[in-house]
C-alpha cells in the first residue's frame, strides 16, 4: 500500500492514500480497514485516481475530540472533497464506508458521478425486534468468520497473525464500535433521505454474505431510485477480496 | 481499617458448564427459578443484617444479565437495607454511571437511601467490568469520559440547593436539575471510585474520593497505591490519610485449616464459575488496542477468566485471605505493609454454595479474632514507619496475576 498523505482539513489531519491516474475514484473502508492495498484496487488503479482516505480511529489513527459518529465522517468527506476540488468522482463505499457514501449522497451529489455501495449497512429494513444485521460485537470469532465469509480460508487469523498486524485489527474494530455501536450499524432517518440521491448507484453483494444479507441489499436498492443491485456469487462480505475479477468487471463496466 | 461485608448475589443452581457458553449476558433465564431465587435474596439480606449486628459494614453491588450476581438495580437493594439495619455504613461500589442514561436519576435515586438510612451511604462510581457493554448496550469507547461528566452532574445535582441549574455537557443533558430529596449526609455522601494503574487515580485523588481496587493482587496493588498517593500528594501537599483507599478480596475464616480449605473451595466458585467467551469480555473501546489485541489472539488470559485457578492459587496472588483467624490476620497484615496501607478491607465472604450458617461461621470468627487486631494495626499507622515494614514485606509466592481489573481504568480520565 502506498504511504498516506496528510490531508489538514478543518478539525483533523486526514491520512489519504492517492494512487493511479484517471477518473477520481473515491474508496472508503468498511470496519476491517483500508483496501486501497489490496489486488481489486492494483486493477482499479490503471484506470481511476484513486483517493483512499483512512477514517479517524483506524490503523491506530488519533480520533479527534469531537468526533464519534458516522455524521462526523460524512463532513470530513465532504470537506476532503471540497479541499481536493474533486469532480465527477466515482464514491465506491464498503460495508460501514458505504453508509458514509450514501450519508454523502443525500447530503450532496454535487461532487459525485456514481456511487458504488458494496455490502453496505447504513438502514433498517425491518422491524425493532428483527436483526437486520448481525451483531459483530456479540458474535463468537468462528461464528463471525462463517457470517462474513464464502471460503474461511479467506477470512483473517489472529493466531497467526503478527502482534503489529493484530494491534491494527484491535484499532480497527474499536474504530469501528466508535462509528456503528448505536444506534446499530445504521441511521434511523437514512432511509427517508435516500430518495434524493440523483447519481446513478449500483449496489454489488456477495451471494454469501449473513451480515448484510442479499435480501437487505435488495431493499437498500429499493430506497435508492433507478439503482440497480448486482449479487456476485461465491462471496461473502467482502466480494472485493473473495471475487476479485467479478468485482473489478462490474464496478469498471458501471462506471464506463 | 473498616472491615466490609460483600456479597455479589450469586444463582449458583446452574446446569453443568459443559452445557452453556457464558455465564453472562447470554445465559438463558430458564435457568433461573424464582422461588430458589426469592429464598436467596433473603439468605443475602439476612447474611447482611447479621454483618450489621456484628459490628461489619456493609457492601453490595450490580451487575446484568448474569448469574454470578442477580442484583441489576442495587439501589433497590439498598433501599431495603436502609431500613433493616441500624448502623452499619452502606456502600454502594457500584452505581455504573457510564452505562446508565441518567445521573439525575442516580443522584435522586442515592439521595433517597442516604435519607432512607438517615445518612449512612457511601456511594461508589464505577465505569463497570467490559461485559456489561451489551446487557448496557452502551459503547465502551470513552467510559471514563462518561463516568467523570456524570459524576459531575451528580455531585452537583447533590450540593445544589437553590433550584434548578442548567447541564448540557458532551454526554449528559438536563436543564432544569433540582433533586428531590437532597442528601442526608453534608455536603454529599463520601464518593468512592474504582481504580487501576495509570491515569485513573488522578481525578479520584484530586477530589479527595476513595480509591478502590478489586483483586489487583501483590503483583497490580503497588502500581496502583502508589498512584493514588503520589497523585494526591501533588493535588493537597500532604500526606495521604490511610482510609482514602481500599482494597477487596476473598476472606474466609474458619476454626482450623482443615475446614478452611473446605469452605475455601466453595467461596472460590466466583472465580471458578466466571466463564465468560472473548466476544463479552472484549467490547471495543474498553480496552486499549495492544490488550484487546492479545484477546483476539486468544493467548490472554483475564484474572477473572481462569477458572482453573484453585483457591491456593488466589491466596499466593493476594486475591485471597483464607484460614484460621491468626492465618488470616497474618496474610491480610502482610499485604497491608506489602502494599504500604489501606484503611478499608471490602470482603467477599459468600459465593457459589457457601451456606448461611457457615458464612455467619466465618463472618464472626473474623470479627471477633481478626478485625480488633486489625484495627489496632491500622490505628498506629505512621507514613515513616510503613516505609520499614513495607520493605520487609514479600508476597507469599511468585507475586504473579494478571492485570485485568489494572488496565480497567488505564484509559484516559479526566
Amino acid at each position: 500500500m502506498s504511504t498516506p498523505t496528510t490531508i489538514k482539513l478543518p478539525g483533523v489531519d486526514l491520512p489519504v492514500v492517492r494512487r493511479g491516474k484517471g477518473r477520481p475514484m473515491l474508496l472508503l473502508h468498511g470496519g476491517g480497514g483500508p483496501v486501497v492495498g489490496l489486488p481489486f484496487a492494483d486493477r482499479l488503479a490503471e484506470r481511476f485516481e484513486l483517493i483512499a482516505p483512512i477514517h479517524p480511529g483506524f490503523m491506530g489513527t488519533k480520533v479527534p475530540e469531537h468526533v464519534d459518529s458516522i455524521d462526523d465522517l460524512k463532513f470530513i468527506y465532504l470537506d476532503m472533497m471540497d479541499a481536493l476540488d474533486l469532480r465527477d468522482a466515482v464514491v465506491v463505499g464498503f460495508s460501514m464506508g458505504g453508509w458514509v457514501a450514501a450519508e454523502l449522497a443525500v447530503m450532496t451529489t454535487a461532487r459525485m458521478a456514481r456511487l458504488v455501495l458494496v455490502d453496505a449497512v447504513g438502514i433498517k429494513p425491518g422491524g425493532r425486534e428483527d436483526r437486520d444485521i448481525a451483531d459483530v460485537f456479540g458474535t463468537p470469532a468462528d461464528k463471525l468468520a462463517r457470517i462474513m465469509w464464502h471460503n474461511l480460508a479467506n477470512a483473517p487469523k489472529p493466531a497467526e497473525m503478527s502482534d503489529q498486524a493484530l494491534a491494527m485489527m484491535a484499532s480497527n474494530r474499536e474504530a469501528l464500535g466508535i462509528y456503528t455501536w448505536q444506534p446499530y450499524m445504521h441511521n434511523p432517518k437514512l432511509k427517508h433521505r435516500l430518495h434524493r440521491i440523483g447519481v446513478p448507484t449500483l449496489l454489488l453483494w456477495g451471494e454469501s454474505d449473513g451480515l448484510v444479507t442479499p435480501a437487505y441489499g435488495e431493499a437498500y436498492r429499493k430506497l435508492i431510485p433507478g439503482a440497480q443491485l448486482v449479487v456476485i456469487p461465491e462471496a461473502g462480505h467482502a466480494p472485493h477480496i473473495e471475487q476479485t475479477d467479478a468485482f473489478v468487471r462490474h464496478l469498471v463496466s458501471f462506471v464506463s | 481499617m473498616k472491615a466490609w461485608f460483600f456479597t455479589e448475589d450469586a444463582y449458583p443452581y446452574l446446569p453443568p458448564d459443559k452445557t452453556y457458553d457464558s455465564i453472562r449476558v447470554d445465559l438463558p433465564s430458564k435457568h433461573y427459578d424464582p422461588a430458589k431465587g426469592a429464598d436467596l435474596y433473603d439468605m443475602y439480606l439476612d447474611l447482611w443484617c447479621a454483618a450489621d449486628e456484628m459490628g461489619l459494614e456493609i457492601m453490595n453491588n450490580e451487575h446484568h444479565q448474569t448469574a454470578t450476581c442477580v442484583v441489576p438495580a442495587a439501589p433497590i437493594m439498598l433501599g431495603i437495607l436502609a431500613k433493616r439495619t441500624k448502623r452499619a455504613r452502606l456502600l454502594i461500589l457500584g452505581n455504573p454511571i457510564a452505562n446508565r442514561n441518567q445521573p439525575v436519576r442516580v443522584a435522586e435515586e442515592m439521595a433517597m437511601v442516604d435519607v432512607l438510612s438517615r445518612g449512612r451511604l457511601e456511594c461508589g462510581f464505577v465505569r463497570g467490568v467490559p461485559y456489561e457493554a451489551a446487557p448496557a448496550n452502551m459503547s465502551a469507547w470513552r467510559g471514563s469520559e462518561r463516568l467523570w461528566e456524570a459524576h459531575d452532574l451528580i455531585l452537583k445535582a447533590w450540593t445544589t440547593h437553590d433550584g434548578p441549574f442548567n447541564f448540557e455537557g458532551r454526554f449528559f443533558h438536563a436543564r432544569q436539575v433540582n433533586v428531590w430529596p437532597r442528601p442526608y449526609q453534608q455536603p454529599h455522601p463520601p464518593v468512592w471510585v474504582t481504580i487501576g494503574s495509570g491515569p485513573s487515580t488522578i481525578p479520584v485523588a484530586r477530589h479527595k474520593h476513595i480509591g478502590a481496587v478489586f483483586l489487583a493482587g501483590y503483583a497490580g496493588i503497588n502500581a496502583i497505591f502508589d498512584g493514588y498517593r503520589d497523585n494526591w500528594t501533588r493535588f493537597h501537599g500532604t500526606a495521604m490519610p490511610l482510609d482514602r483507599l481500599a482494597y477487596c478480596a476473598l476472606v474466609n475464616v474458619a476454626e482450623t485449616k482443615a475446614e478452611a480449605e473446605r469452605t475455601a473451595e466453595k467461596l472460590i466458585w466466583y472465580v471458578t464459575s466466571n466463564k465468560v467467551p472473548p466476544h463479552w469480555t472484549n467490547p471495543p473501546g474498553y480496552f486499549p488496542p495492544p490488550v484487546a489485541a492479545q484477546i483476539l489472539k486468544g493467548g490472554r488470559k483475564l484474572a477473572l477468566d481462569t477458572p482453573k485457578l484453585t483457591a491456593e492459587d488466589q491466596m499466593m496472588r493476594g486475591n485471597f485471605f483464607c484460614g484460621t483467624p491468626d492465618d488470616v490476620y497474618a496474610q491480610i497484615k502482610n499485604f497491608y505493609e506489602y502494599s504500604g496501607g489501606f484503611g478499608h478491607l471490602l470482603m467477599m465472604m459468600q459465593a457459589g454454595f457457601l451456606t448461611y450458617d457457615e458464612t455467619i461461621k466465618s463472618m464472626s470468627l473474623f470479627t471477633k479474632e481478626v478485625y480488633p487486631r486489625l484495627k489496632e494495626l491500622t490505628a498506629k499507622y505512621d507514613p515513616e514507619a510503613m516505609k520499614e515494614a513495607r520493605a520487609r514485606a514479600k508476597p507469599p509466592g511468585d507475586g504473579t496475576t494478571t492485570d485485568y481489573f489494572g488496565v480497567e481504568f488505564n484509559r484516559k480520565a479526566s
